[in-house]
């Protein structure tokens, strides 16, 4: 991947497919610069032996094929930057997932296009779950999430092309502000 | 943000097209995008928002785009299939937003694949 962002995406997919029905996705950038990134799902959870062996890239809940290589390249690289990557889990209650990166570092990917990358995930999945994002740094913070808009939207579509344009463009004009230092 | 009165003006302008929209289901066009970690990974993200800006722009009301998972042809990502009503479903491979306007406007609108970004193609090449 070559970007934060592109992490993102790929392992929402891990909480839409645990049947969640919150998604909460946050960015806090300290003013040390590491980046934290979490995904907070309220899906079905894994059992503490899965979660022991979840970071093995031959272990997937796909029956099609035996690797999975979502949270074995996150891993590489936050862990690449100086940082890691934490997953808490509970069966029936949900998993969170935060990996930490170092900005500071030469060898961080950039954050890259979260406004896109957040508009490509409801769009993936406009009716179940909500997602929110939420992001921090020293310069601001900004929070959105579709269960704002959806009273708006009366029964239209999230993944109607221009209600994905409008979340698409205000998302990007409120994060740069508070993370476009990083994202590129 | 941008405004929710933007929002509200989006809902009532995409109910107006909706309700001249034929909404049978024989009568949708579908697009649907690798977007698991091979895809995402190859660049189907940009593929994605390319496809919504281009059916976007052509305010083409029968078209849904969608995302699947991983098909196993990980080497020939981004992939993309286009299902045109009642027709064979088309496979495009190594697709790059810069090809969407050809395959928005040739197959999707004008009924014609682009054989030369078809999976065929690709590997007879």
């Amino acid at each position: 991947m070559k970007e934060i962002a592109l992490h993102l995406l790929d392992i929402v997919q891990n909480s839409v497919k645990a049947g969640a029905d919150h998604v909460d996705i946050s960015f806090e950038l300290s003013p040390e610069g590491v980046l934290s990134m979490s995904v907070r799902d309220d899906g079905c959870g894994m059992s503490p032996e899965f979660v022991a062996r979840v970071r093995s890239p031959f272990v997937t809940t796909r029956t099609t094929r035996k690797v999975g290589l979502g949270i074995p390249l996150l891993m590489q690289n936050a862990m690449q930057s100086g940082g890691k990557v934490d997953i808490e889990s509970e069966e029936g209650v949900g998993t969170t997932i935060t990996a930490t990166f170092h900005t500071s570092s030469i060898d961080c990917l950039p954050l890259g296009d979260l406004a896109s990358t957040v508009a490509t995930i409801i769009m993936g999945s406009p009716v179940k779950p909500e997602f929110s994002l939420t992001c921090v740094s020293p310069t601001g913070d900004m929070h959105f999430s579709t269960e704002e808009i959806r009273p708006v939207l009366e029964g239209v579509s999230l993944a109607e092309p221009d209600v994905v344009q409008w979340i698409q463009q205000s998302l990007q004009e409120e994060i740069e502000p508070i993370l476009g230092g990083i994202m590129r | 943000m941008k405004s929710l009165a933007e929002l509200e003006a989006i809902r009532k302008a995409t109910l107006s097209r909706i309700n001249v929209r034929t909404d049978e289901k024989g009568d949708t066009t579908r697009v649907v995008i690798g977007m698991a970690t091979c895809g995402i990974a190859a660049g189907a993200r940009p593929v994605m928002l390319s496809f919504m800006d281009e059916i976007q722009k052509r305010q083409l009301a029968h078209v849904t785009v969608s995302q699947t998972g991983c098909v196993g042809m990980c080497r020939l990502e981004p992939m993309v299939d286009v299902i045109l009503p009642g027709k064979e479903k088309v496979t495009y491979v190594h697709v790059k937003p810069e090809m969407v306007p050809r395959i928005v406007a040739e197959h999707i609108v004008n009924g014609r694949p682009v054989e030369e970004y078809t999976i065929g193609a690709a590997e007879n090449a």
